[in-house]
């Protein structure tokens, strides 16, 4: 009689507390069966990515001219040329004033007047490849800022309708890319005056 | 362009060649399906280089030495 009123009770405490019970073991069998399930990895490879990176610096060299070429081989950023009559987009109108684009490799493109310097705007722009072959969906620096010069020089207007456009400052660094101006100015007069002596046009290397 | 492996020769041939030319249009074709771009690095009489976006293999220039595949731009963060 005790035993059948303590199996009686055990029944229903277990029935009471089989709200909390069954969630939880719900929640552990698939934390279990994630852990035994097998997902596809990709581990960074170094020496593929500099490959890599080796094999897009001489398809970009191949592209450009050789002042861009050796603007981002010393620099690290290529300029470009802007070619709408009043600037990059509507609204921020330059008045006719020349202006140029800043390229840098998984930057955003940054928009400046040529005389003044002054900043107008960051376009942010990516060239996302999903099918991820070899596990990532990122260009190698030279190869994402090719695929910036190409886009541009093809089609600005297309180019900059397709990018978020910022005001200067949200990503990079509005004193950085002034000095990166600065030191623009400084290499194109290196460089004019070698040519004028006849000397071979040298600077500081950049990494990669 | 490919992420982590940079430049890869997908076809090469002959347009004067039917046979390549046709093979030539195909991955143009399978490429662009894909939903890349392709650009034409050119030079103008002046030296300065610049791209030639295409939409059609019609569009690429006969004296063409390559065309570029490469992913399609979105807006970025």
């Amino acid at each position: 009689m005790v035993l059948l009123a303590l199996a009686a009770t055990a029944i229903v405490a277990i029935a009471l507390l089989s709200d909390l019970i069954v969630p939880r073991m719900d929640e552990l069998w698939r934390q279990m069966r994630a852990r035994r399930k097998k997902v596809p990895t990709f581990l960074y490879d170094p020496g593929r990515e500099r490959r890599a990176e080796q094999r897009a610096r001489a398809l970009l060299r191949s592209c450009v001219n050789d002042e861009e070429w050796a603007m981002y081989r010393d620099l690290g950023f290529i300029r470009v040329w802007g070619s709408q009559a009043d600037g990059p987009h509507e609204g921020g109108g330059t008045g006719g004033a020349p202006y140029a684009y800043l390229i840098y490799p998984h930057r955003p493109i940054v928009a400046y007047l040529a005389q003044t310097h002054r900043l107008l705007g960051e376009y942010c722009v990516a060239f996302p490849d999903e099918t991820r072959p070899y596990g990532s969906a990122r260009l190698p620096d030279s190869d994402d800022a090719l695929a910036k010069w190409m886009a541009l020089t093809a089609d600005e207007r297309r180019l900059i309708a397709t990018a978020n456009m910022h005001l200067p400052g949200r990503q990079l660094d509005p004193d950085q890319v002034r000095r990166d101006l600065w030191r623009l100015s400084q290499w194109e007069r290196r460089r004019m005056r070698e040519a004028a002596d006849g000397s071979p046009a040298t600077g500081p290397r950049a990494t990669g | 362009m490919k992420p982590g492996h940079g430049e890869l020769l997908i076809a090469e041939g002959d347009i004067e060649v039917a046979e390549d030319e046709e093979r030539l249009v195909e991955e143009f074709r399978q490429q662009l399906d894909a939903g890349l771009w392709a650009a034409v690095p050119v030079a103008d009489p002046q030296g300065r280089r610049e791209s030639l976006m295409v939409r059609s293999f019609e569009e690429i220039p006969r004296d063409a030495e390559r065309v570029i595949f490469f992913p399609r731009a979105a807006g970025g963060h």
